[in-house]
């Protein structure tokens, strides 16, 4: 039995539910996890090895391979690539001497391609060993490469450091917020511990009701009333109550929940707080992407702040039997695990697999029980909420979007970043207020989203017209949209789809191998006939939103803009397979030696 | 009127399809006054010698010949049936899917156990005569435009039937779950 193991093992009380975070130690510890751990795992929580090999095998940051003294994760986003990422690409893999999802000769580096990870205001980025380097450019490459041989700490690697807290000593990261807009609600005053006092004066059915009367939607994206779902959880039957905050923000394009970490962790603790109040909760547990653990350190220390300062622990803010801890859940890459049914399976330490639901998260949710999951963004609103009251959170945004929302812009823009604008802002103005020019069209709400263009401009952010969970890529004129944004968005979510429902494993694979028959000119009229029926299937036979939603950056384009499609259709025959003889036999022909005589 | 003309072809298949069509035992006589039969090994019609109204098709593309005759039925049916699940999804033959087309040949010439030490000069059919293999088997329908699907391993006999005749009587097709199954 090795003994690194059994230390890690006995850290987590040899309990399986927390097998994620075992997982996560061995990873960071030795760089990979080795089939004899995984036996020791299986022997230790008393389950059995494929147990452990499916939570293993489902995350993308666990190996069971060595991957490299320094493994080098280059985001592989739509906006990493707009912004130059093949270069960095390119130089990544002559400078290190092998190609991408391979380690170096000497096993000194390992390089691997990643799905966003959070950071599509500053791209090309890359996270080198748990630390994130942002605006990478070829020559920078050279020296980070040259660093890595000279066997330096991944944190002496950088070469500036980002504003706010990032520059703080527990961060140090290179990471800028670019809050570019501060609003009324998030990025405004803020005294720490100020609405959780007030709170504890009032009744837990006032809570509620407060928070029904702001009625707050859900900031991740699907909008539910906040109040309603507080209140459906407190209504279950159950032995005991959960939150959790969702920071998983896998959603390409979008980054807020990053900057709220950074720079309002204690906002968000205290919005976890007043929920664990309402909620009648005694156990939070955070929810952060593996991308964001160069922020573990400063959140935990933060956390351990607010116990010392009574706003977590037990009998918070002097009221009796208010108790509410909070713990830190890390995901390991799955950008499922956004999906909250899909979250509580990994918080379990499963693998990230949506449930079917009923019963819902409110009814059983967390080890069984009635559990809330809300937004990081959410729960922050909500302190001010309290603080300042429903009616003062109704008068900002429109009838049924009440208050701010935070959307996070990328792309071709002069100012990409972080504003908090208030709910029925017009998308026109928006892009004005971003610097956003001669514009081909925007990707609302990630790929997940709608692709919009200038007909729709005229449209307003908010839940009656354009709702959203406030991933905002602007795309201009220069780019290919169908080659560069909507291949790449289905390449996502093939990747990311979990597999467990036919139509989102297949179908996924089948459209893009469709768009691609398209895009190399062999498509016919019929084959946007069959798309759009396709997209549609997709909708109705997936179990979860990524399923549902997998099929919109074809569904939306064709939608929006069918001259895109039409311009490569040959409208004058009615069948073209796309086979081509002569590359078929190459494989063959060049294996027996001999020349192809078609 | 003349009768429909017909015509079948079995490619990457094993017969079986075709096997399951003389299974309408003594249907046979009743079908050869509904229809004549052209390119077929059912009459041994080694070439098209005229234009035809249906062509079956059992079996999947698995080289170079594959597709000639694939698409010389399209060229000369009007409508063209895949018949079996060859045909329509590549089946047996297709679980070399995904294998390098390299690995297959050393499999088959080099390294498997019927083989190895049996070929010392080490020679992976080359002749210009040889089909040559496509790097996957495909489906008729990633090849050619196909009209209606037969599924079945093989096709039951009574779905053969029940779609012919319904083809050339312009008749309603009787479906029932027997007919259609796959096992």
């Amino acid at each position: 039995m090795s003994t690194y193991v059994k230390n890690i093992i006995d850290k987590y009380n040899n309990d399986e539910t927390r097998l994620m975070d075992i997982l996560i130690d061995i990873q960071s510890e030795i760089g990979y996890i080795p089939n004899e751990a995984v036996e020791q795992i299986s022997q230790s929580l008393n389950i059995s090895i494929v147990d452990v090999e499916q939570t293993l095998t489902f995350y993308h940051f666990f190996s069971q391979k060595p991957i490299g003294d320094y493994v080098v994760y280059l985001n592989n986003s739509v906006v990493a690539n707009m912004m130059g990422r093949s270069e960095v690409a390119k130089t990544f893999e002559e400078e290190v001497g092998c190609g991408f999802n391979n380690v170096s000769d000497d096993g000194k580096i390992g390089l691997y391609s990643t799905a966003c990870i959070g950071m599509s205001d500053q791209e090309p980025a890359a996270i080198i060993n748990g630390c994130v380097f942002t605006k990478l450019s070829p020559a920078r490459v050279k020296d980070i490469v040259a660093d890595m041989r000279a066997g330096k700490n991944v944190k002496e690697m950088f070469n500036e450091y980002g504003d706010g807290q990032n520059n703080s000593e527990l961060i140090k990261s290179m990471v800028f917020n670019n809050i570019r807009k501060r609003g009324e609600v998030l990025f405004s005053d803020y005294e720490n511990g100020a609405a959780l006092k007030k709170v504890v004066t009032m009744t837990q059915d006032e809570v509620i009701e407060e928070v029904k009367t702001s009625y707050i939607r859900g900031r991740g994206g699907a909008g539910f009333p906040t109040g309603l779902k507080w209140d459906f959880c407190r209504k279950s039957e159950g032995e005991i109550r959960y939150l959790i905050c969702n920071a998983d923000e896998g959603e390409p394009g979008t980054f807020k929940e990053r900057v709220i970490l950074t720079e309002l962790p204690k906002m968000l603790f205290e919005g976890m707080a007043i929920a664990g109040y309402a909620l009648d909760a005694k156990n939070g547990v955070l929810y952060l992407r593996s991308e964001y653990t160069y922020l573990k350190d400063y959140l935990e220390n933060i956390i351990q702040e607010l116990r010392e300062t009574n706003q977590l622990g037990e009998n918070i803010a002097g009221k009796q039997g208010f108790d509410f801890d909070i713990r830190i859940q890390f995901g390991a890459g799955a950008y499922v695990c956004g999906e909250e049914s899909a979250l509580i399976e990994s918080a379990e330490g499963k693998r990230g697999e949506p449930r079917n639901r009923p019963p819902f998260p409110v009814q059983k949710g967390y080890m069984q029980q009635p559990t809330v999951v809300n937004n990081a963004e959410t729960l922050c609103s909500v302190v001010k909420i309290l603080l300042k009251g429903a009616d003062w959170y109704t008068m900002m945004g429109t009838r049924e979007s009440s208050g701010t929302k935070l959307i996070s812009v990328s792309g071709d823009c002069r100012y990409p970043g972080v504003y908090e604008i208030e709910w029925g802002l017009r998308i026109r103005d928006m892009l004005e207020m971003v610097g956003a020019e001669d514009i081909q069209a925007v990707q609302v709400g990630g790929p997940s989203g709608t692709c919009i263009g200038e007909r729709s401009f005229k449209r307003t952010i908010c839940y009656e017209d354009f709702p959203t969970g406030g991933s905002m890529m602007i795309i201009d004129n220069k780019r290919n949209l169908l080659k560069d944004v909507v291949k790449h968005f289905m390449d996502f979510f093939i990747e990311e789809s979990c597999g467990s429902c036919v139509p989102c494993r297949a179908l996924t694979v089948i459209l893009k191998n469709k768009l691609q028959k398209i895009l190399d000119g062999n498509g016919v009229m019929n084959d946007l006939t069959e798309l759009k029926k396709w997209c549609n299937m997709m909708k109705q036979a997936n179990r979860c939103g990524l399923g549902q939603t997998a099929a919109n950056p074809i569904l939306t384009t064709l939608e929006n803009f069918p001259e895109e499609y039409e311009k490569l259709i040959n409208k004058d025959i009615d069948f073209n397979s796309g086979f081509d003889l002569s590359a078929a036999v190459g494989e063959s022909c060049e294996a027996v030696g001999r020349t192809p005589n078609l | 009127m003349s009768k429909p003309i017909v015509a079948t072809t079995s490619l990457a298949g094993c017969f079986g399809c075709h096997m399951s069509l003389l299974d309408i035992d003594e249907r046979i006589l009743k079908l050869i006054e509904l229809v004549e039969f052209n390119k077929s090994p059912i009459d041994d019609i080694k070439k098209f010698t005229k234009q035809c109204d249906i062509g079956l098709i059992e079996g999947g593309c698995c080289n170079s010949e594959n597709v000639h005759v694939l698409k010389d039925f399209r060229k000369h049916c009007k409508i063209l049936i895949s018949f079996g699940e060859c045909a329509l999804m590549g089946g047996l033959p297709a679980l070399r899917n995904g294998i390098p087309i390299k690995e297959c040949l050393d499999e088959a010439y080099l390294n498997g156990p019927t083989v190895v030490n049996s070929n010392p000069d080490k020679i992976l059919p080359n002749d210009d005569e040889i089909p040559m293999m496509l790097d996957k088997v495909y489906p008729c329908h990633e090849i050619v435009k196909i009209d209606y699907y037969l599924p079945g391993c093989p096709p039951r006999a009574d779905l053969i039937w029940e779609a012919l005749v319904a083809l050339i009587t312009g008749n309603e097709l009787k479906l029932p779950y027997e007919v259609v199954k796959f096992d």
